[in-house]
């Protein structure tokens, strides 16, 4: 993407790039050196500690020692000179060395994407691992202990936000559509893994020859269950960089966030009962028992958090610096609490995820919106760069004690059973799918299960006094690790290509899919009613109603409850138009995703010949306000020369001089009345003629535009005022229910002195009448959050909600 | 075929039946007895029959699935207009419409399936059987999705209707002159905008597809 335009940019500017590179790589050998030659430093206080301290050091002693006795005998101070510049490094050490490694990730990433074609063939996570790996070198040359993953950071802080990132953005309905799918490959496929590779690992640790006699059965089931799961992070690393189709990618995704629970159950299991020797049938009923306690648990605690979210989101509209705060802690609540329990913690952060988002998102402002998304996005990429990285320093940190049967045994197992469990659990799914799994997606959801830093920290967690040989099943499962994402990692991509598995389809869902969508919902959930056969469509449709007619009301604030699915993805799509409009100036054409020279005059069926008369006014007028707008606006003159004097066909209502030249009158007021306009959101009021104010500006005056020149322009809904009033729409012709941006400046000028900073004000509209009133205050409200947000450029990912 | 269905004559008119729409025996006769308690155990089909089945009343397209059952279109080629009452054969070949993809379909049988399910679909939109779903047939049908949402549905529909509408025929017919007008989406058209969606692993009824009649998702 980047790295095409980037290869093609900058082949004449090669030495630059180079230069570039030399200069990050320079960068990042001096921050390694220095965290090296801070931490000798750090942890010993004492002269002579490693050998490339300097000098310096001597005179922090000295230093010390002075401060030391200073404080000890305040009376009996000799007289020092001050110390202008002391050296303390304790008391900020451990921030300071973890902003060194976030740092130090953050720049390897950035510098692979500077290297034209590496991205394009090995996948970040192997380049990252790699770079572990010789940091870890480099530590280890150094002299000093390189730092192991440990799990306690890993399970605690690095993994939550990878998963709260997939979990809030997971595609709710082919993941509901697939569910059955996804549970019987987590679940079932898992145990068998487990205990298919723990029972054959027993059998070959039987085998005379090799000295794995000591390995008993439960210790093999152990070390089979942890190595089973899939992985998600690695799947996520490598997946997302191939774009397979949304089938494939959810099936594999859905299975390794699903089978935490087995894994969890499992791993606890064995882990009590290895040390005792045996495992009577009421344990494993128990473990039966136990594994639903901890997935449902885990559901229901995270849907409990979602719940509460959404509800706190409710009422956030006046704080809405601390809404992203909101999403994120209680999330984190939510894992940490089904911790707590030994509850599966990822599906609780699924749930949580899942179950807040489409409550949170009709509450909180476009701007928490995006905030939302890019901190999740920008956490669990560091998060994930961190992990390979640290994958790769504890393999050279940690102890090891390879034995090439077993670890070779491992491998082969792991790829055999996997291969099995698809193939033999496909067949049995593919009874009941309507849309069978073929051969080729059977083998990419088989060459796709990556295992990663999940089963390495497990292992890792693993007490030494029960498990000798905790070390030989640490080099095995990364082994297995390495074997995984750097083989298959880097081979997925042109396997795909080969088999010309199908890819993700980029196009934009349309506003006609989404109407044939709901209208084949109804088809049938009407077709089974018919039939009296209480099927999927029927229930999705009944929760659909429960949700509308209860929870709705409940967790959402103000008009946004009753809006229904097809209205909230119409305003998105005209938001998304108005921005792209505004943040293109008010170009030349509507930036479409399919050029054409249609435009709703081709739609609007044919006017009677009688409004021909009316053409003749709307010329001159159109003079009057291109006169007007031209002083306010840039580049009218492009935008209107589009447009012929069929676009200004007046509405029918209207007649008259008298009108007319009112109509002119107010256009003017209101050209007036923005200028003067004040910001009223959390955010202070920009300063006259910064780009928040004149995008906003020309937001609201590209909206007066559009509506006086697209057709129908002047649909005057008979009010109160009896005054005929010029509605300002939203980009889109002929929305009766717009704001009343005059009745609006009216009361302003009335009731307030507006401030004199310059912005927008967009005013909560006084109490008044009827239901006018109403679409003004739902008006109001979308108003505000559309315009308090300018909208980050390109931010086509909102319908697409696989990590990009 | 008779239009009546007597004992002795049944399973031979069954086994007819399953040639044509390719049910198998069980489910036409899990079908014929929905079909006889809908009717109250006559042998033709009329409107206000629908109206036992409660759960259609929430549906907001409910008129229109009813009279998909009617239209002559949808089981007799080349017909036109509505009846007022069928029969079993009849509601039998407009359930087939719902029928799912078979595994060893070739893709021209796929391509054949997915154009007979779009033209039930069209047919449904296109009411007055002019070829083409107007401006106003297809604002129907957005205020009739809307239409439980109260007064909000109803102004924004015509909205919604109208981009919608601007959208296909930007798609379809991609140049137009100021001066020319869209008169409506065809059925080529039709299937072009829904070339994306896979309507034939899409619009199923998995009861049809299933031996037994409880056994749910």
């Amino acid at each position: 993407m980047a790295l095409g335009r980037l290869a093609l940019g900058t082949v004449g500017a090669s030495r630059r790039v180079s230069l570039q590179r030399g200069l990050l790589f320079l960068c990042a050998l001096v921050l390694l050196l220095l965290s090296e030659a801070v931490e000798p430093l750090g942890a010993s206080g004492s002269p002579g500690g490693a050998g490339d301290s300097s000098g310096g050091s001597h005179g922090l002693q000295k230093g010390c020692e002075a401060d030391v006795t200073k404080s000890k005998h305040p009376t009996n101070r000799t007289k020092k000179p001050f110390p202008v510049l002391s050296f303390d490094y304790e008391h900020v050490k451990t921030p300071f060395e973890i902003s060194l490694w976030v740092l130090l990730a953050s720049l390897m990433k950035l510098g692979f994407h500077l290297i034209p074609r590496l991205s394009s063939i090995v996948p970040e996570s192997c380049l990252l691992i790699v770079v572990g790996l010789l940091v870890g070198g480099l530590i280890k040359v150094v002299g000093e202990t390189p730092p192991v993953l440990d799990s306690q950071v890993f399970f605690l802080f690095l993994l939550p936000p990878i998963i709260l990132d997939a979990g809030y953005f997971l595609p709710i309905r082919p993941f509901s559509e697939n569910l059955g799918t996804i549970l019987m490959f987590a679940v079932v496929g898992t145990l068998w893994n487990s205990f298919f590779m723990g029972g054959l690992l027993y059998g070959v640790c039987q085998i005379k020859g090799t000295d794995l006699n000591t390995v008993n059965l439960l210790a093999c089931l152990l070390f089979g269950s942890i190595i089973s799961a899939v992985d998600p992070v690695a799947v996520l690393a490598v997946f997302e960089e191939i774009h397979i189709n949304e089938l494939l990618h959810i099936l594999v995704f859905g299975e390794s966030l699903l089978n935490d629970a087995v894994t969890v159950v499992l791993y606890h299991l064995f882990e009590e009962y290895a040390g005792v020797g045996s495992v009577s049938i009421l344990d494993v009923f128990l473990g039966v028992v136990c594994f639903l306690v901890v997935a449902l648990g885990g559901v229901l605690v995270g849907a409990f958090y979602g719940i509460l979210a959404a509800f706190t989101s409710r009422f956030t509209s006046h704080t809405r610096v601390i809404e992203p705060l909101f999403v994120f802690v209680y999330s984190y609540m939510a894992y940490l609490s089904a911790e707590v329990f030994h509850l599966s913690g990822i599906m609780a952060l699924i749930a949580c995820g899942a179950v807040m988002r489409p409550y949170v998102e009709a509450n909180i402002s476009h701007k928490s919106h995006t905030t939302i998304k890019y901190f999740l996005k920008m956490w669990s990429s560091v998060s994930e760069t961190l992990i390979f990285i640290f994958l790769g320093v504890s393999t050279v940190a940690g102890n090891h004690s390879w034995n090439w049967t077993f670890v070779t045994v491992t491998i082969i197992l792991c790829l055999v059973s996997r291969v099995l469990g698809v193939v033999g659990l496909t067949y049995v799914i593919n009874k009941f799918r309507i849309v069978k799994l073929t051969t080729k997606d059977q083998f990419i959801v088989a060459y796709g299960g990556l295992r990663g830093a999940i089963a390495f920290s497990l292992g890792y967690l693993l007490d030494k006094s029960h498990f000798p040989m905790r070390d030989m099943f640490l080099t095995a499962i990364i082994t297995v690790i390495f074997f995984t994402v750097f083989v298959q990692g880097m081979t997925i991509r042109p396997l795909v290509d080969l088999l010309a598995v199908k890819k993700k389809q980029e196009t934009k869902r349309s506003i006609n899919e989404e109407i044939h969508t709901q209208f084949l919902d109804h088809l049938l959930t009407g077709i089974e009613d018919i039939c009296g056969h209480y099927g999927h469509h029927h229930w999705k449709d009944k929760l659909n109603r429960f949700n509308k007619k209860y929870v709705k009301k409940c967790l959402i604030a103000g008009e946004r409850s009753k809006e229904p699915q097809l209205i909230a993805f119409y305003h998105k799509m005209e938001m998304k138009q108005a921005i792209e409009l505004v943040e293109s100036g008010g170009g030349v054409k509507l930036p479409s995703a399919v050029p054409s020279t249609v435009s709703m005059q081709n739609i609007q069926p044919k006017k009677p010949p009688s409004d021909r008369a009316i053409p003749q006014i709307s010329k001159g007028r159109e003079e009057e306000i291109r006169k007007i707008l031209r002083n306010n606006l840039q580049k009218t003159r492009q935008r209107l020369r589009s447009y012929n004097r069929h676009t200004l066909v007046a509405d029918p209502y209207e007649d008259g001089w008298n009108d007319l030249l009112f109509k002119r009158q107010k256009l003017m007021e209101i050209e007036k009345k923005m200028s003067k306009m004040s910001n009223y959101l959390t955010v202070p009021a920009a300063a006259p003629d910064s780009p928040t104010l004149s995008r906003a500006r020309l937001a609201s005056a590209t909206y007066v535009l559009q509506k006086i020149v697209y057709p129908q322009a002047y649909s005057s809904k008979p009010t109160s005022d009896d005054l005929p009033t010029i509605k300002v729409d939203l980009a889109s012709p002929q929305s009766p229910d717009s704001v009343n941006l005059v009745n609006e400046f009216q009361k302003a000028a009335t009731q307030n002195d507006p401030d004199d900073d310059g912005g927008l004000v967009m005013k909560v509209p006084f109490a008044d009448k009827d239901q006018g009133e109403q679409d003004n205050k739902k008006e109001q409200q979308r108003l505000m959050r559309c315009l308090s947000d300018p909208g980050p450029g390109g931010d086509e990912e909102e319908d697409e909600p696989f990590l990009p | 075929m008779g239009t009546s269905l007597s004992a002795p004559d049944q399973d031979d008119d069954f086994e007819d039946l399953a040639a044509r729409t390719g049910f198998s025996l069980e489910q036409i006769g899990n079908l014929h007895k929905r079909f006889k308690h809908l009717t109250n155990n006559q042998s033709t089909l009329r409107r206000e029959n629908f109206d036992s089945v409660t759960d259609l009343m929430w549906n907001p397209i409910r008129s229109e699935i009813i009279e998909a059952f009617f239209d002559t279109r949808n089981f007799q080629p080349g017909g036109t207009g509505s009846v007022r009452e069928i029969t079993f054969e009849e509601f039998l070949i407009v359930m087939s419409h719902f029928r799912p993809p078979e595994l060893n379909m070739t893709s021209e049988q796929r391509e054949s399936l997915r154009t007979k399910k779009l033209r039930f679909l069209f047919n449904m939109y296109d009411k007055d059987n002019d070829g083409k779903i107007t401006l106003q047939e297809y604002r129907h049908v957005v205020e009739e999705l809307l239409s439980r949402s109260g007064t909000i549905g109803k102004d924004t529909a015509k909205d919604i209707a109208d981009a919608a509408m601007l959208e296909v025929a930007s798609i379809t017919v991609v140049h137009m002159e100021p001066d020319e007008f869209y008169e409506g989406i065809t059925f080529e058209h039709f299937v072009k905008i829904l070339k994306d969606i896979e309507i034939e692993s899409k619009m199923y009824v998995r009861f049809l597809n299933m031996d037994t009649t409880t056994l749910c998702k």
